[in-house]
């Protein structure tokens, strides 16, 4: 259903501009979870019925990592730590979203020449998968809360899984598994950095981690 | 029989974790755990190698080719080494609280139970890196290091090595999503659906799509090349390795750079049998001059010896990669060259971790007259640092003019003379440094004197140095027919010959 596939992406480019927008810790992980919501939707809708076993288990993993575990460490680390917002980041709001809309376009000009290259369902997919790639090495830069930047490199990985959606069929799913047990050890580890960096210097600033340097 | 390279590390790490959980001390069983694991994994290596039973069928998913032989062979070496010093470190180090060397104040280490274990699932990690034939196992395994050696670096718990394990977490985690992304657009170049093995994309690789092919070895090249330090993605690294203890500096030098080398040179093997091969040589080269430029320029004036050998290690990864970048004769040469790096700066970093310790700062001009303090460490220090800028008759020297020759054989003359100059760059740069190390004048308020405090070397950490020196002078007299075909099998991979 091509008409599906691409309201499920422009839902998933409206994600990142939400991210982009907001200062409220809780939206962004919010976010994050409506982001998982609609790469499961952009996996079905571009597979024609009936789905196979495989894609529906992986659909129901990718919501429990990416929809419900990941979100529900991000927000109890936000308990802990006692932060509700991202105040001054390095790029401001405004700011963030105007190179958010610079981005959306040098995505699809990436990808116009490739248009047709490869069968992916739809011709928005790809671009809407880069956007989300770059929104989240956007975030990484331009904001100085360890946590935000955490949500930051999962946005980026729901880009690059985003990507992969378009192979899911086809490609042994491993590789998929693998992408979120990977998401998953990864964000773990980092929260609990997050939490000693916290514990160690009553803030999770980066820009203040800032000793070494040449 | 290739498996239980890994399985064996994650068991007998699994086995640290589960039989220390009682608060009870059990040093012992730990250490004999640790050295077990090392031990073993050796021997099984050797065994592996010199049977020549390693076949595989293309689209196995695990096997040894030689180039993942050689690198597995550094690591496997480099591992032993590097245990035998921890356990004589933990003994001194783990149950004490440590005085810092830049800020004086003290702090304690991370319980010990959890650096030995991951110490293994490190080397396990690291040999599944080896061992993959498939883009999307080794990627994994790549990201498994990362989290495996994210709790070793933030083993001093203060707040410069936090700061240097989320900077590691974040900047390689980043640059593995975008080699995961370079795996994908592999996959979308692939008509004929080779599901990422690797025999199968060498040998249909005529039939792959090339635009999709260079972005997914450019993207392969950026990820893996942050992992392995290639300039301009290389900021994680002189933190990470100067915060980190010496060890597991050692291992992340030696053996994690090699490990995410693999990756770049397996894209690189593609591309060369699509018949783009020219496309990433020039990548390779362009990076690695880069690589080599940054690090001499923040290699002069460095003040912290173990930053200075962390910068050694982005110049030599960038010889890696300009080497690889010209093919033929140099190809071999940076596979041999890959083998001296490792022991070299295994060996360097091992010497500066009891360079720490006996002077209790990482600055270059605290520390003076080594020699005549302890002796041995002096010694090897300065052995360590003739070896790694490429002095004869050790290793590295063979090895960089083997490079040398081949970018003439190549005729990239503009290319040889611009290596050359920042070879001679760093060659000063650190040997300034090291000589005002070693024979400098002591200044008496400052550094430990030298009749009231002699000094004397234990043994855990002389013999594994010793061996390595030996080693790394051994390949610099010689080196036997069967290893120079043998790289060049390595090397024939990606075009080398």
């Amino acid at each position: 259903m091509p008409l599906w596939t691409d309201m499920f992406i422009l839902g998933l480019v409206l994600t990142n501009f939400r991210l982009l927008a907001t200062s409220r810790l809780a939206a962004v992980i919010q976010t994050t979870v409506l982001q998982a919501v609609f790469l499961i939707a952009i996996m079905l809708a571009m597979t024609p019925r009936p789905w196979p076993s495989l894609l529906i288990l992986l659909s129901l993993i990718t919501f429990v990592v990416k929809g419900a575990l990941l979100p529900w460490l991000l927000s109890r680390a936000v308990r802990e730590v006692k932060v509700l917002r991202e105040i001054e980041p390095l790029v401001g709001y405004s700011a963030s979203v105007l190179t958010g809309v610079a981005l959306l376009g040098l995505s699809f000009l990436i990808f116009l020449p490739m248009k047709g290259a490869v069968s992916v369902g739809s011709d928005f997919l790809l671009p809407g998968a880069l956007f989300t790639t770059l929104t989240g090495l956007l975030v990484i830069v331009s904001r100085k809360k360890a946590l935000t930047q955490v949500v930051g490199y999962l946005v980026m990985e729901n880009g690059v899984y985003a990507f992969g959606t378009a192979l899911a069929v086809e490609e042994p799913l491993l590789v998929q598994m693998g992408v979120l047990l990977d998401v998953f050890v990864a964000v773990f580890i980092m929260g609990i950095t997050v939490h000693q960096i916290s514990r160690e210097f009553d803030h999770i600033d980066t820009d203040r981690l800032s000793e070494l340097k040449d | 029989m290739i498996v239980s390279l890994v399985l064996i590390p994650l068991i007998l790490g699994v086995m640290i974790l589960v039989l220390t959980v009682p608060a009870v001390p059990r040093k012992g069983i730990r250490r004999g755990l640790l050295m077990t694991g090392a031990v073993s994994h050796t021997v099984l290596t050797a065994i592996i190698a010199f049977s020549g039973k390693n076949t595989f069928r293309p689209g196995d998913w695990i096997g040894l080719d030689p180039q993942g032989l050689l690198f597995l062979a550094v690591t496997s070496v480099l591992f032993l080494a590097v245990a035998v010093y921890t356990t004589g470190y933990l003994s001194r180090d783990s149950q004490r609280r440590v005085k810092d060397a830049v800020e004086g104040f003290l702090f304690e280490n991370k319980p010990e139970t959890v650096f030995s274990a991951c110490l293994l699932f490190f080397l396990s990690a690291m040999s599944l890196v080896c061992i993959s034939r498939n883009m999307g196992l080794l990627w994994v395994a790549v990201e498994a290091t990362t989290l495996a050696s994210a709790p070793l670096i933030s083993f001093h718990r203060h707040h410069r090595s936090l700061e240097a394990t989320w900077k590691y977490l974040l900047i390689c985690s980043v640059g593995i999503a975008v080699a995961l992304l370079g795996n994908y657009f592999l996959a979308f170049a692939d008509p004929g659906k080779a599901h990422l093995n690797l025999g199968k994309l060498i040998a249909g690789a005529a039939l792959l799509d090339k635009t999709w092919l260079k972005a997914a070895f450019l993207l392969l090249l950026v990820g893996y090349g942050t992992k392995m330090g290639l300039a301009p993605m290389h900021t994680w690294l002189p933190d990470a390795h100067s915060e980190a203890p010496s060890m597991v500096s050692a291992l992340l030098s030696g053996a994690l750079l090699n490990c995410a080398f693999l990756g770049i040179l397996r894209g690189h093997a593609v591309l060369t049998a699509a018949g783009i091969g020219w496309y990433s040589s020039e990548l390779l080269v362009f990076f690695g001059l880069l690589s080599m430029i940054v690090s001499a320029a923040f290699m002069i004036r460095q003040a912290d010896y173990k930053r200075m050998l962390a910068y050694s290690s982005i110049e030599h990864m960038g010889i890696l990669a300009l080497a690889v970048g010209i093919g033929g004769l140099a190809a071999t040469g940076a596979m041999l060259h890959a083998v001296n790096h490792s022991l070299a700066k295994g060996m360097l970093f091992l010497v500066s971790g009891q360079l720490l310790f006996v002077y209790g700062s990482k600055e270059i001009n605290d520390i003076r007259h080594v020699l005549k303090t302890a002796p041995l460490t002096g010694a090897l220090w300065l052995t360590g640092i003739l070896a790694i800028t490429g002095a004869p008759p050790f290793g590295l020297f063979v090895s960089e003019l083997t490079i040398l020759k081949g970018m003439m054989e190549a005729g990239r003359w503009g290319i040889a003379a611009g290596y050359l100059i920042v070879l001679g760059i760093i060659f000063i740069a650190m040997s300034r440094a090291m000589i005002s190390m070693v024979f400098g004048f002591p200044f008496t308020e400052r550094s430990p004197d030298a009749s009231s405090f002699h000094y004397r070397e234990p043994f855990w950490f002389s013999w594994p140095v010793m061996a390595l020196a030996a080693v790394i002078l051994a390949l610099g007299l010689y080196i036997p027919n069967q290893f120079w075909t043998f790289l060049g099998r390595a090397a024939a991979l990606t075009g080398g010959m």
